[in-house]
């Protein structure tokens, strides 16, 4: 397959902009031939001259723009150029987007999209390296989505955008540039999505009775995640099936009994940003707390994120703080 | 709509445009001023619950704005201290009184209370500042429509403190949005006099954008209205954005109870009160018919809303 992450998205937001004339692209150095910092809207100043919006560096300006454009009848989609600085958005994604709907009781809908890259491996350093999306969730009235090359990324901006609801759209830097995944060898694929829960989980099944187990993950993690479980079956015997999220918050608990059949064991939560008070807790809470035996307890969790330290430049020290595969490998091994 | 539960024949204030006789326009100051006194004596009372922000003072300000303005179609946003413009927008006072209760047949059914509300093409939201850049997104939406409306956006001087207001100026002027910016300066933010919060002045952080400016101090209804009529008329006529700033003064306290002001210095203020600048060019007569049939729809309305939302009987 030749399509990339970066390909599909570019393709995505094409199509949706083709498709509706009320879709506008607002964000920083967006303009052809630039086409964004990391191209992702690449042929839409050209394609769409009227819809395509380059602006200041005003991170709170154009995510709050882009609240009033939704408010009266365009379907926006912001980009901040690095996820980092979604701090500057926080106040409009939070008090303003998230809120409005809900506040003023249905009278107004926000189909807004606000697109973010995160993630390290590249020696950005501190300021433009992390995976601030957990401080994002759980936030009444904000979806948070991840794409990842498991999916199909096109389709998911699609999805998004079609919503009438505010999505916080959480790309990855490094997997831009990455293949997509249609299935590992030697795995079939399943996708599940409800009602309720309506962004697309994948897992990648080992074909065997009954797994050693499950590593669930999102977005960027997710090429470290398809390495780590290859690297167990091959060296070490253990097939823990891949569950691939799309969809963060809210936490997609109607995915559970889904994600987890037929794999008791070993259940390993795996993230780029560091653990505490975050998506990997958030997911062993849901599962143990689950109604529904056996997800519940006893079961043992794993869970690998970054160390509790910003993210330094140097590549030696970048590589030592991120969650590599031989760290999911080890982490898995252990509870064997 | 939005309104939860429906109201039979809400009782509502006469809403007037810019043609409006000065005794109407006396009577909207008069509705205002009636129903912010009886908020915080129902709050001081502890009939109510919660925070509210009243303009006592800044009712010429709200008025002269919303009367300048084409109701069929502009779009307000407002903030905290909001009730003013939200009356003089649409005159739904029995609403507002339960919306400020919490009951399903508020504005927007209990959800938003005092400081979050919406109503046709009326919002507001109770943080400073961020509406000023989601008030820029709705005049482009309105430009992208052709629609011809414009959108006006309630600051205060204290919301020239946050930047988000200045990121959405330079962003208003750069596209050329159909934006009025009114900055409704009542000489404080919260406890904080003007003079303890803002470098500069107020006209030059416009015209830094290159956006014009039309400044008054004034209580005068009929000088913030000619006034609103030049800026609202030009930025719809040329498409640009434009600001007012009008300098008066805040009688009440910030929310309820907490002031901490020189009596002395409110105590003169008020001999400048909007009410009494109409009143003085009205016959004494026309006045006090005015005052009993506004106050006699507001007090209706709060007797109605109270009996609905406390219960049959409840009065106060």
């Amino acid at each position: 397959m030749t399509e990339t992450y970066l390909s599909s998205l570019n393709a995505g937001l094409h199509r949706a902009m083709q498709s509706d004339p009320r879709v506008h692209f607002l964000g920083e150095d967006i303009l052809d031939p630039y086409g964004g910092a990391f191209k992702v809207a690449k042929g839409l100043s050209t394609a769409f001259p009227d819809r395509v919006w380059p602006t200041p560096i005003s991170e709170a300006a154009i995510t709050g723009v882009a609240v009033g454009l939704a408010m009266r009848g365009m379907r926006p989609v912001a980009e901040m150029m690095f996820g980092d600085f979604l701090t500057l958005a926080a106040d409009q994604l939070i008090n303003h987007a998230a809120k409005f709907p809900w506040m003023f009781n249905g009278g107004v809908t926000m189909p807004l999209v606000v697109r973010a890259p995160m993630g390290a491996r590249r020696g950005y350093g501190a300021t433009h390296s992390q995976s601030l999306e957990k401080h994002f969730l759980g936030v009444p009235g904000l979806w948070v989505v991840a794409p990842s090359v498991a999916g199909d990324p096109g389709a998911l901006i699609e999805q998004s955008i079609g919503l009438d609801e505010p999505v916080l759209f959480i790309e990855s830097k490094t997997c831009y540039a990455r293949s997509l995944v249609s299935c590992p060898d030697g795995m079939t694929r399943e996708a599940f999505a409800t009602s309720e829960a309506p962004f697309e989980t994948v897992r990648f099944r080992w074909k065997v009775a009954e797994p050693d187990g499950v590593m669930c993950c999102y977005g960027g993690m997710t090429p470290v995640a398809l390495d780590a479980i290859r690297v167990l079956a091959a060296s070490e015997g253990l097939r823990l099936d891949l569950v691939v999220f799309a969809q963060l918050s809210p936490t997609p608990v109607s995915h559970l009994q889904w994600m987890l059949a037929s794999a008791p064991g070993v259940c390993a939560i795996v993230e780029e940003s560091s653990v505490m008070a975050g998506w990997s807790s958030e997911w062993i809470a849901a599962i143990t707390l689950s109604e529904a035996p056996p997800l519940g307890a006893p079961r043992r969790f794993v869970r690998v994120g970054s160390r509790h330290e910003p993210i330094g430049s140097g590549k030696q020290i970048e590589h030592r703080t991120l969650p590599q595969v031989e760290d999911l490998v080890a982490a898995v091994v252990s509870e064997f | 709509m939005n309104a939860g539960a429906t109201l039979m024949s809400p009782l509502r204030l006469q809403v007037h445009d810019r043609f409006a006789s000065l005794g109407e326009l006396y009577g909207a100051l008069r509705g205002i001023r009636t129903f912010e006194q009886s908020l915080l004596d129902l709050f001081g009372k502890g009939v109510l619950a919660g925070t509210t922000h009243t303009c006592l003072g800044q009712e010429a300000t709200a008025v002269g704005v919303v009367a300048a303005l084409d109701r069929d179609r502009d779009i307000i946003f407002s903030n905290h201290r909001g009730h003013g413009h939200f009356l003089a927008y649409c005159g739904e006072v029995e609403r507002l009184y339960l919306e400020v209760m919490g009951h399903p047949s508020g504005v927007c059914a209990g959800r938003g209370g005092s400081q979050h509300l919406y109503w046709r093409n009326f919002y507001s939201n109770g943080i400073q500042g961020g509406i000023v850049p989601v008030t820029t997104g709705m005049a482009l939406a309105e430009k992208i429509k052709g629609s011809g409306a414009i959108a006006t956006v309630f600051l205060g001087d204290g919301t020239l403190g946050q930047g988000a207001v200045y990121e959405a100026l330079n962003i208003a002027a750069l596209w050329s949005l159909p934006v009025m910016f009114v900055v409704d300066d009542n000489a404080y933010a919260q406890s904080t006099p003007r003079d303890l919060q803002l470098a500069g002045s107020m006209r030059t952080r416009f015209e830094a954008f290159g956006i014009r400016v039309d400044e008054r101090t004034t209580t005068d209804v009929q000088v913030v209205l000619a006034a609103a009529c030049d800026v609202a008329d030009a930025v719809r006529r040329h498409t640009r954005p434009g600001a007012l700033v009008i300098h008066n003064y805040r009688l009440g306290p910030h929310s309820k109870g907490d002031d901490t002001r020189d009596p002395a210095e409110i105590q003169d203020a008020w001999t400048r009160e909007p009410l009494g600048v109409v009143a003085a060019k009205l016959p004494a007569d026309e006045v006090a018919r005015l005052d009993a049939d506004v106050d006699a729809i507001v007090k209706q309305a709060r007797t109605r809303a109270l009996a609905l939302a406390l219960g049959e009987g409840a009065h106060q």
